[in-house]
């Protein structure tokens, strides 16, 4: 694999840096399916640029071979019509070459799909991802159903575990894409897709949603951090905790304006009134690494601009600018940052 | 010269047809930043019942009452509101039917808002701290659809999901009774 | 008993008067030639002036030029949309086009390019030159060719005027369910490009019908199907696939989609057991043979280059046309490599992989036969050929990043990456309108009768094809960073920086070859050398008649003896005669060996089909507002065709001779 990193990097690390290449790139091998495409990806490169180098060369030969043909438009008499036996006998060659190196290809794709789906066979650890306009719902399905756990935006895994993600679509067609760690899966309403893929690195990830799904296509990033065993299970420990309850009397006003007012009415927060379905899980925002589905890193000047006018940071969302008077403000951005 | 003068024909014509459509395609922002209210004080008792002078329809109305994408905002809030629960697709249930000719506390979108913004006796909730008035005018314009009151290309045909009711593009116009005939 | 005796009165009477028109009815052949016979068939051929025969008209050549002319037209606006997009992502988290404005440009410039320019140029070219390539007077049903040009018109006119009023499409050129349904896409924008999807599919559909009957049944006598041009074959493949292809977007989009959106139908809604997969497979059904409609006239376009500029005809005719045959079967059997990663069976992937891949071989085999006529002929660096080198050089890279993405593994990483968007714009630029701004040169003299000028054009060719490189290459590599499309800014920091910033530049270098281009074109028009019938000392039969072409093409129909009819007859053509010319008539021979059939009459000017397109086109536009738009909206429909078909007084004419 080291030697295919070899070939591949230098593409990419000479347009810019390279401290990218594992975040949002498919230049990783943070996980076993990223590893088999890029070994795929290098068989198909190599091939391609073997076969663009012989048509080149053909090429280049073909025109320099007569020269400049100058202004003499003759016709060679007579001759034009019969074809030169050579050019047929490599007819037949570069067509069996041709035929050979795609039927070459065709295994090593096929092969490269079966080693994906066979890394699928057996799941650890139960994902359901959902998709909305435009964030993600994350919910870690357990049989009981007191540890099932509701998050958004940020998914969490243990590395060396093999983990299914179902994936399912309120509302239009995403797509499921951490480039570093899997190729996509579409989530479409109706069908039950799913993904399963076995982290290999411990590390932040972003991904994106790749299919068309409206106005904010862009701005519907995921962040996935890929923890050891040990680290995951404390994470999971917890986010299962309810909120904590606020301190300061700043806080304890922000408390009150979001489980009685707008806010509570599309957010949840566990241990509170706050249960609103149709925005994501609020429990533990202040842990999240980011805000509004990976746009904006999570800091309290953000959380600040967030909450007093999402229209003007992600236009046509679905988070309304609520109008809050700054002193509310004040006491929602308190509360929301005590949500660790 | 001669398909100069015909794009411009076809143009204008176009441009008639479709003079009318920049109110119903415009997407308005989510919301406003603070200093939008829902109409205020229309309290049951000042919906003008038994034929006094009704006031004068609130000038936002312009802006929600036959607009497209306000109105499949609204479509999704009824939904996510969970409107549903009481008056159903419109039919009505434990909340009073949407879809029929009878309202009771006034049938013109800035009543509608109103019941939606300060709620009504016998179950109605308050939901003027619960959502944004945009997000509650939006409602109210589709909730006015129901009953086939705004245009027909306006309306969105039908909602994803499961669906039992007519769409919303053949939905019959129902006369509004109540009060304010006048206006509707 | 009155009645036998009047009977062989009638009779009588009739004979009489088919004698004397018998008299009348001039042929051209021995007797009418030269400048007396050219002269009289002007005066038969010849459509009534001002904006009534404007608009009447049924001549092809004046379809095809308007057709060419509004293709480009559409191809200078897609392309503004494209350098405003440039400018939103030349630098991340860029705000200055906002997401709403920004997706309708992406779906504009799609819908715009995809089936208002690449389609339509392409049949506009066929539809201009078929008929004086394969020795023809006419067109089949030119009253449907003039039909057809009008329809194209206004689908383009209602899409563009809507961008004008706010109400463009805004959910890309595939509109996929159920984002483009009733609920998520509220107000017009969808219903806009569905209808605008069958007024150009109407239009494309009618000229593909043109085309395939004019190049099945019009061919000079001993055109055989073995000595068709491979432009001609290019042409009859890309038409018959057109035939299969379209209705199934016209079909999802208007029967479908519309009535999702109009009247509550249930097709795309999963909640009551519609499939929002559906409308994919139906719009990739159509899609990806797309690419191939394209794609086909452009190789024929090529063929047509290369032999001219190489002094040589295209080596094994024959496996180039099995190529062009075999790659417009294949195409139908690949759809599904756009849907990899919508969670199909896995086993039918495989399937898909290798249809997929096996389009190569054709392709590759047809490529390999343009460079063995290069290495046996003496290529002459002309802009055309020039076209044809940049070509290679980039169709060939696209083509390899086709074989790449149809693996399912890889696809899966970098479908609908912005590699994909490389892959597509290298196999579509770098294999269409490459050739197509060559074959322009090629053919411009032969439409206005003087020649480009040729620095000029080296000029742009050069900076068109570096500027394209630029603009393209890096999108490989934003992609592979993990830059999906259709996004309408991204974030600082994935290194998406530079290769943005490239392409931004790229995209302008471009911009100006093409205007360069445009200049050269505009400048020539009334500046550039007087052509002459045959400029480039080409083979095939258009360059046998002036430039620009009369109005009735060929005086006497030719008679074709080999592929390269031109070359091989020392400019001596033989001809056949007896066609009318006191009447517009046209040879019909038979479908494979091209022996003479039948005279056919050809259509007078006539402006139904204005009228027919006019009436359709109200139904469609209407037809978004409201169902009932379509049963009221037939009666005008109905009127008329029933106008246009109205059976006319046909003179009984003598039975055809031909000398």
């Amino acid at each position: 694999m080291r030697e295919f990193r070899a070939v591949l990097l230098p593409f990419p690390a000479l347009l810019t840096g390279c401290d990218y290449q594992t975040y949002q790139s498919t230049f990783s091998d943070a996980a076993a399916e990223v590893h088999s495409f890029n070994v795929l990806f290098v068989i198909f490169l190599v091939i391609c640029a073997a076969m663009y180098v012989l048509v080149i060369a053909f090429l280049l030969i073909a025109i320099v071979r007569r020269g400049r043909a100058g202004e003499a438009n003759v016709v060679e008499d007579r001759r034009h019509h019969g074809e030169n036996p050579l050019m047929r006998a490599g007819l037949m060659g570069w067509g069996a070459v041709v035929g050979a190196g795609l039927i070459g290809l065709a295994i090593a794709s096929f092969f490269g799909d079966r080693s994906m789906a066979e890394a699928a066979a057996n799941e650890k650890l139960s994902v359901t991802i959902t998709g909305n306009q435009w964030w993600w719902d994350i919910t870690y399905n357990a049989a009981d159903p007191s540890k099932t756990l509701r998050t958004a935006n940020e998914l969490h895994l243990p590395v060396g575990v093999p983990v299914h993600i179902y994936l399912r679509s309120n509302d239009v067609i995403h797509s499921f894409w951490v480039p570093s760690l899997a190729g996509k899966q579409d989530l479409i309403p109706g069908r039950a897709n799913d993904i399963t893929l076995v982290p290999r690195k411990i590390g932040v990830f972003r991904g994106q949603c790749a299919e068309f799904c409206g106005v904010q296509h862009a701005h519907m990033g995921l962040i996935v951090d890929v923890d050891s065993y040990a680290d995951f299970l404390k994470w999971w420990h917890h986010q299962l905790e309810s909120a904590p309850v606020p301190t300061t009397p700043l806080a304890r006003a922000g408390y009150d304006f979001v489980t009685t007012r707008q806010c509570g009415s599309c957010h949840a927060i566990g241990g509170t009134p706050a249960n609103g379905t149709v925005g994501p899980d609020l429990t533990h925002l202040a842990s999240r690494r980011s805000i509004a589905a990976g746009q904006l890193p999570m800091n309290e000047g953000n959380l600040y601009g967030w909450v007093a006018d999402p229209q003007s940071i992600k236009p046509g969302s679905n988070m309304p600018t609520v109008g809050l008077e700054p002193d509310q403000l004040h006491a929602v951005v308190a509360y929301l940052e005590t949500l660790k | 010269m001669s398909s100069r003068f015909r794009a411009s024909l076809a143009l204008m014509s176009v441009a008639a047809l479709a003079l009318g459509a920049c109110d119903r395609e415009e997407h308005h922002s989510r919301s406003k930043p603070i200093g939008e209210t829902v109409p205020v004080g229309q309290s049951p008792d000042t919906i003008w019942p038994g034929g006094s002078q009704p006031s004068p329809l609130d000038p936002r109305a312009k802006l929600y009452d036959n607009n497209a994408p306000a109105l499949a905002e609204g479509q999704q809030l009824y939904m996510q509101m969970n409107c549903v629960g009481c008056h159903f697709h419109g039919g009505g249930g434990m909340g009073p039917p949407l879809m029929d000719d009878e309202w009771r506390y006034g049938g013109r979108i800035d009543q509608i808002a109103a019941s939606i913004a300060e709620g009504r006796p016998n179950g109605m909730p308050a939901w003027r701290n619960k959502l944004t008035d945009d997000q509650i005018w939006k409602l109210a314009a589709y909730v006015r659809s129901l009953s086939g009151q705004p245009s027909k290309d306006a309306v969105s045909s039908r909602s994803e999901g499961m669906s039992n009711t007519t769409p919303s593009t053949l939905t019959p116009r129902e006369p509004a009774h109540s009060s304010d005939t006048a206006e509707q | 008993m009155t009645a036998s005796a009047t009977i062989p009165q009638r009779i009588r009477e009739q004979d009489k008067r088919l004698a004397e028109e018998k008299k009348e009815i001039a042929r051209d052949g021995p007797d009418l030639t030269g400048a007396k016979l050219e002269a009289r068939l002007d005066r038969t051929w010849r459509r009534p002036p001002g904006i009534v025969g404007w608009l009447a008209t049924v001549d092809h050549k004046e379809i095809g030029r308007r057709y060419i002319v509004t293709a480009l037209i559409f191809l200078a606006l897609g392309g503004v949309l494209a350098l405003l997009m440039r400018l939103q992502l030349a630098k991340p988290d860029n705000t200055m086009i906002g997401a709403e404005r920004y997706d309708q440009l992406f779906s504009m410039h799609g819908s715009t390019m995809m089936f208002l320019f690449a389609v339509p140029v392409m049949e506009g070219i066929g539809v201009y030159i078929i008929p004086l390539m394969i020795g023809a007077r006419s067109t089949a049903f030119p009253r449907l060719n003039a039909f057809s040009y009008f329809m194209y018109l206004f689908g383009g006119l209602m899409l563009w005027i809507a961008f004008v009023l706010n109400m463009a499409p805004d959910v890309g050129w595939f509109e996929y369910t159920p984002l483009s349904g009733p609920q998520y896409s509220p107000g017009k924008h969808t219903d806009i490009w569905a209808q605008m999807v069958t007024y150009t599919e109407v239009a494309a559909l009618s000229a593909a019908v043109v085309l395939v009957c004019t190049i099945l049944k019009a061919r000079a006598p001993g055109m055989t199907l073995a000595r068709m041009p491979l432009f001609a074959w290019a042409m009859l493949v890309q038409g018959v696939m057109i035939i299969f292809a379209m209705p199934a977007v016209a079909l999802v989009t208007t029967v479908l989609l519309i009535p999702d959106r109009l009247v509550g139908t249930q097709f795309f809604n999963a909640g009551e057991g519609g499939d929002a997969l559906l409308f994919q497979h139906m719009f990739w059904f159509f899609g990806h043979p797309e690419v191939y409609i394209i794609f086909l006239p452009a190789t024929g376009f090529v063929s047509v280059i290369v032999e001219t500029f190489c002094r040589r005809p295209v080596f094994a005719h024959s496996i180039v046309v099995l190529a062009l045959v075999s790659t417009g079967i294949l195409a139908f059997g690949l759809w599904v490599h756009h849907m990899f990663a919508t969670g199909l069976p896995r086993v039918g992937y495989s399937f898909f992989t290798s249809a997929s891949m096996s389009v190569a071989i054709p392709t590759g085999l047809q490529i390999f036969c343009w460079l063995a006529t290069m290495w046996d002929g003496r290529p002459r660096f002309a802009v055309p050929m020039l076209y044809v080198i940049g070509f290679i050089f980039t169709f060939v890279i696209g083509g390899l990043t086709g074989v790449i993405l149809a693996a399912v593994p890889i696809d899966l990483q970098l479908h609908d990456t912005y590699f994909v968007v490389a892959h597509f714009h290298y196999v579509l630029i770098g294999g269409a309108v490459f050739p197509l701004l060559g074959i322009f040169t090629y053919w411009y003299p032969k439409i206005t009768g003087r020649m480009m000028h040729e620095s000029l054009g080296k000029l742009s060719f050069w900076m068109l094809f570096l500027g394209f490189q630029l603009a393209f290459f890096p999108m490989h590599f934003s992609g592979m960073l993990g830059m999906p499309r259709r996004v309408y800014t991204y974030p600082a920091g994935l290194g998406l920086e530079l290769p943005n910033l490239l392409s931004t530049i790229g995209a302008f270098v471009v911009a100006l070859a093409v205007g360069l281009f445009v200049i050269n074109a505009l400048v020539s028009l009334r500046r550039g050398s007087v052509a002459g019938p045959n400029p480039w000392d080409a083979p095939s039969l258009e360059w046998a008649v002036s430039s620009p072409p009369p109005v009735y093409n060929f005086a006497h129909v030719p008679a074709v003896e080999s592929v390269t009819p031109l070359w091989d007859l020392d400019g001596k053509l033989p001809v056949v005669t007896g066609l009318r010319v006191d009447e517009k008539e046209m040879l019909l021979t038979t479908v494979v060996a091209a022996t003479p059939d039948l005279r056919e009459p050809v259509p007078e000017p006539s402006l139904w089909p204005f009228i027919a397109a006019c009436a359709v086109g109200i139904v469609f536009a209407a037809s978004i507002f409201s169902a009932w738009a379509v049963p009221f909206g037939l009666i005008p429909c109905g009127i008329a065709l029933t106008a246009w078909f109205w059976p006319k007084q046909m003179k009984r004419n003598p039975e055809p001779v031909i000398s």
